[in-house]
């Protein structure tokens, strides 16, 4: 399968300061896109195109483990959900999965957990991803919870294993399976999605069906489903135990407790984050020009309480204006009006509270694999 | 020979119609030296060469000889004991921050 070669520049600096080398490819079914690898393939999504209030699906970025990404045809396709804690496993088509059961629809982003991993400091290997690993979209399909109640899930349920069709080249090579906690699993917002944005799933986004776990970072928003199942002994599959993983106790968010060593711990929910679609990073403004800072504002599913904004670079802060709130997942777009009329330098800082009460640091949490980069975003501007 | 090694890698990726080479990976060569062929033919059958420039600035000898480990211990990658010293070499010299 060959893909067309879009091997444009990327016109916009990257916040990670490597436009020289940031290049565009189309994915087939793709916009041009700042292509990290090609194989597999590692797509981020340009900031242009992150300033709309839903991230079009051919914009949207791509993240794969491995190389193996069977086209899969949704008539064909079967979803396997049944294992030793369930009492009679089940096996569904799509048609099955949207006829029965209770459709639902959810505005959520999807964030990569390594997504900024590239503006790191010290930095740290891996996909040296900029800002764009991730988007928001509204994401359509049917409960988790309500698959699995109809299978009879048993008293000793401990995780629910995840797998996709994607696989790696090498029989020996971990295939990316990923596992929940059972209360996240049966959480009302955990979905088989089949819809994204109202179309179906793109084949690089996980079609025909894709689990979305709203909140919690895209690692575990497996693409591609094909088999769920419950198990009540913890789950050792590579992607659970050698990756995916932060120091424990280090950072907020839930506890995959059946997963945790007093050293380290999964990632789980994403942290209070913002990020600037305007200005760019090092933009000049023209004196007495009215100019606005724009931007997007989330967390792991509390919702915004507060974005405030600085201009002298930290010392003090004042409330930018909120957007509309499209639910407690959705990302929430700010703005506030920057003044204009004294040139020199303009040290503009971001940092967004969340309605759980955290709040962007200012320094980030050294961790090895370079995952939870939040801190307080900079802007040297100019005013000329 | 070198091409040859690529391609031979390639080729055995494509045979399989879910492997998407993307147009573009052909064009990623590594530089040249001792190791290249090697090296290239090690990394290319599961993954594509762009990799190693992403993460150049950030490796050392002691980190490209972790990551190689890793590609053997962890992913399952066909590489020889006894080729070991030769790819980290090459990598060291030539991708390190």
């Amino acid at each position: 399968m060959l893909g067309a070669l879009g091997g444009a520049r990327s016109a916009e600096p990257s916040a990670a300061g490597t436009a020289a080398d940031d290049v565009l490819v189309a994915l087939p079914g793709k916009k041009p896109l700042i292509k990290r690898t090609f194989r597999p393939p590692n797509f981020e999504t340009p900031l242009a195109d992150l300033r709309q209030p839903f991230t079009a699906n051919d914009a949207f970025f791509v993240r794969y483990h491995l190389a193996v990404i069977p086209e899969v045809d949704a008539r064909a396709w079967r979803l396997r959900v049944g294992g030793p804690s369930t009492a009679r496993p089940l096996e569904l088509s799509l048609e099955d999965l949207k006829r029965g059961f209770e459709r639902i629809a959810l505005p959520a982003i999807n964030q990569c957990s390594g997504n900024r991993r590239g503006l790191f400091t010290p930095r740290v290997p891996g996909v040296q991803w900029g800002n764009g690993a991730m988007g928001h979209a509204t994401w359509s399909g049917v409960r988790l919870r309500d698959v699995l109640h109809k299978c009879g899930v048993q008293a000793d349920a401990l995780e629910v294993v995840l797998d996709g069709a994607d696989g790696a080249l090498l029989p020996q090579t971990p295939d990316f399976q990923k596992s929940l906690p059972m209360e996240r699993a049966l959480d009302e917002n955990t979905l088989i999605a089949f819809e994204m944005n109202g179309r179906p799933l793109p084949h690089f986004n996980g079609a025909p069906a894709r689990l979305i776990v709203p909140g919690w970072t895209a690692t575990y928003w497996v693409k591609h489903l094909t088999d769920i199942r419950v198990q009540p002994e913890r789950f050792d599959g590579f992607w659970m135990k050698g990756a995916y993983r932060i120091p424990t106790g280090a950072f907020p968010g839930a506890r995959f407790a059946s997963q945790e060593t007093p050293e380290t711990t999964p990632i789980t929910q994403i942290l209070v984050n913002s990020l600037v679609t305007a200005p760019a990073p090092d933009a000049r403004l023209t004196r007495n020009r009215p100019a606005e800072l724009t931007g997007w504002a989330w967390d792991g599913g509390t919702g915004i309480a507060a974005v405030d904004i600085s201009t002298d670079g930290g010392l003090n802060w004042r409330a930018a204006a909120l957007g509309k709130d499209l639910g407690r997942f959705a990302w929430r777009g700010f703005h506030a009006a920057l003044d204009t009329s004294r040139p020199g330098p303009l040290a503009v800082a971001v940092r967004a509270t969340s309605r759980g009460g955290e709040r962007q640091p200012e320094k980030l949490t050294p961790n090895p694999a370079g995952y939870h980069d939040n801190k307080i975003l900079s802007l040297a501007l100019e005013v000329a | 020979m070198r091409r040859t090694a690529l391609k031979l890698a390639l080729v055995a990726c494509t045979a399989l119609a879910s492997c998407p080479l993307l147009a573009g990976e052909e064009g990623i060569h590594l530089i040249d030296g001792p190791g290249h062929d090697l090296t290239s033919s090690s990394c290319v059958s599961c993954h594509s060469l762009d990799y190693i420039p992403m993460n150049a600035p950030v490796m050392s000898h002691a980190a490209w000889e972790k990551s190689v480990h890793k590609m053997i211990d962890k992913f399952g990658a066909p590489i020889r004991p006894e080729d070991v010293d030769e790819i980290v070499a090459y990598l060291a010299a030539h991708y390190s921050g």
